[in-house]
């Protein structure tokens, strides 16, 4: 979904309730401040849900450092398009998404549907993607060898992992 | 299946049967799912899409047996096309003006779609007409044991289903439920129903999902969380908050003919008459009168048009059904000529 006001895309819905009236806002993080400080400057009652950063600006600049060591997304790219960037994130930022669950759900424990074949090895699969990223470095560089070597490894991984492939049956 | 043989039906959420099918147009279930092995799609390049395609494109293909699903690839639809299906509630704005390698299948009784490359690998839907929670539950569940023997979800046990947008993982489960509120609306009593939803958790939307308007007094009820309870507690909430929902507009439909049969009865017939008869008429104009209309049907105050028809009406005066009708692109002006001739058409006496 894109930002309301700006082709960047939405990533801070409001929820805002003005004479009983809900009207739902969606906007990137830029226009997202400036609607708040706008309301806020104009003595309306501030929304409700908004997920606001509490935290001090250079809490912030160490946080968005972070990266995921599988896909290589950081937590200043996450913050910025309300995406993650592969499931290993929900390891590798941990610390910070579990409040940010906790404010979105109101719980951090998932109950509910369990898969009957749970990945077994889940690290194996977020090696996988790291495997993946690395091969296409490796193609970019040029390093064959190293290619060679990642793509090996790569399909014996996927061997062992029970992934169907598409032109089965 | 071709696509533009879905011009000859009105899709099955448009049917107005089953329960409560004077208020509760339709019971749509969908679960984010994203394959294990892969990044999701925002850190995922042209390769990982198209294989991403290939594995999911795949098994709609092997489940195609049992749910005689049909596959079209997104990216070589033509935007018209795309918008009829955006229409049809078959795939989200999201994956029609997406970029990159993307599909959908979706069943020829169009009750279920999965997406594939939308916000999440893969989207599966479910819909029924009227209320049908359970039965839509038992068969997204079925679909998505059916995948899992095949395939690898990401999935943590503290956290659930993974899924792209932290907003989605636990369950993973979207559960709405389309109502047709004139009554509430045109009271204003629709606003003590938002307020108390969003102190129980759930969400409002309008007919199109996020961020859409509530065109023609539609609206759609939905789990706002997803993690922490389970799929059939999340189900459970909104099973127990539609019957008041449905009681309160029953109510309210009941006082105003009460009140005032003789003026709800003329406002009802002057809509049907503006149908019958304007030449040219805007999308929205339409839309508030079918929706004055479909609550005079169902009073007994307008007795020679079935709720069906009217239903079928809503979406093929949308804009890209208009087009489909016509097999020509119409610009704004033009469509308004071309509805308005649609519904003389549609409920001129003989029909």
């Amino acid at each position: 979904m894109k930002c309301q006001t700006c082709p960047s895309p939405a990533t801070l819905h409001i929820t805002e309730i003005v004479k009983g009236v809900a009207a739902e806002h969606h906007f990137c993080e830029e226009c997202a401040q400036q609607y708040l400080s706008q309301a806020e400057a104009k003595g309306n009652d501030l929304p409700a849900g908004v997920v606001a950063d509490e935290e001090g600006e250079s809490k912030l600049k160490e946080l968005d450092q972070l990266a995921c060591p599988n896909c290589g997304i950081t937590f200043r790219e996450f913050r910025k398009q309300g995406r993650l960037g592969c499931p290993h994130d929900y390891i590798a930022f941990q610390e910070e998404l579990i409040p940010l669950l906790e404010n979105i759900h109101g719980e951090t424990q998932h109950f509910g549907k369990v898969p009957k074949r749970t990945p077994d090895d889940s690290r194996k699969q977020y090696r996988l993607i790291k495997l993946r990223g690395e091969l296409k470095v490796a193609i970019a560089e040029e390093s064959y060898e190293q290619a060679a070597k990642l793509r090996d490894e790569i399909q014996r991984l996927e061997q062992e992992t029970p992934v169907a492939p598409a032109d089965e049956e | 299946m071709k696509l533009d043989e879905l011009i000859q039906s009105s899709g099955e959420w448009l049917r107005g049967e089953g329960p409560e099918a004077d208020i509760v147009i339709s019971t749509r279930i969908r679960l984010a799912r994203n394959l294990s092995q892969f990044p999701f799609l925002t850190r995922a390049d042209e390769g990982a899409r198209i294989e991403i395609e290939r594995i999911l494109s795949g098994q709609i293909s092997r489940l195609a047996a049992r749910k005689s699903l049909n596959y079209f690839d997104v990216t070589s639809l033509q935007r018209l096309d795309r918008q009829f299906l955006v229409e049809r509630q078959l795939i989200s704005r999201e994956l029609s003006e997406g970029q990159g390698p993307r599909g959908v299948g979706f069943s020829t009784a169009e009750n279920v779609s999965l997406m594939v490359n939308e916000e999440d690998h893969l989207r599966i839907q479910v819909l029924r007409s009227g209320l049908a929670l359970e039965s839509c539950w038992q068969e997204i569940n079925q679909i998505d044991d059916l995948l899992e023997e095949q395939v690898c979800f990401a999935f943590n046990e503290q956290l659930g289903y993974l899924t792209a947008c932290p907003t989605n993982c636990g369950t993973g489960i979207r559960v709405s439920v389309m109502l047709h509120l004139p009554a509430l609306v045109q009271t204003k009593e629709i606003q003590k129903v938002f307020q108390a939803l969003h102190k129980i958790g759930l969400a409002v939307r309008g007919l199109y999902g996020e961020g859409s308007q509530a065109m023609g007094d539609f609206y759609q009820i939905s789990n706002q969380t997803t993690l922490g309870k389970s799929e059939e507690q999340l189900i459970k909430n909104l099973k127990d908050v539609i019957p008041n929902i449905i009681g309160y507009e029953r109510r309210v439909r009941t006082a105003l003919v009460k009140e005032n049969r003789q003026g709800l009865h003329d406002q009802v017939s002057r809509a049907y008459g503006i149908l019958k008869s304007a030449q040219t008429i805007t999308s929205e104009e339409t839309m508030q009168h079918l929706s004055s209309l479909r609550m005079g049907i169902n009073l007994g105050l307008i007795e020679d048009l079935p709720i069906p028809t009217v239903n079928e009406l809503f979406i093929f005066t949308q804009p890209a059904h208009l087009q489909k009708l016509r097999h020509t692109s119409l610009d704004s002006g033009e469509r308004n000529v071309a509805r308005a001739s649609y519904l003389r058409e549609k409920l001129a006496p003989q029909n």
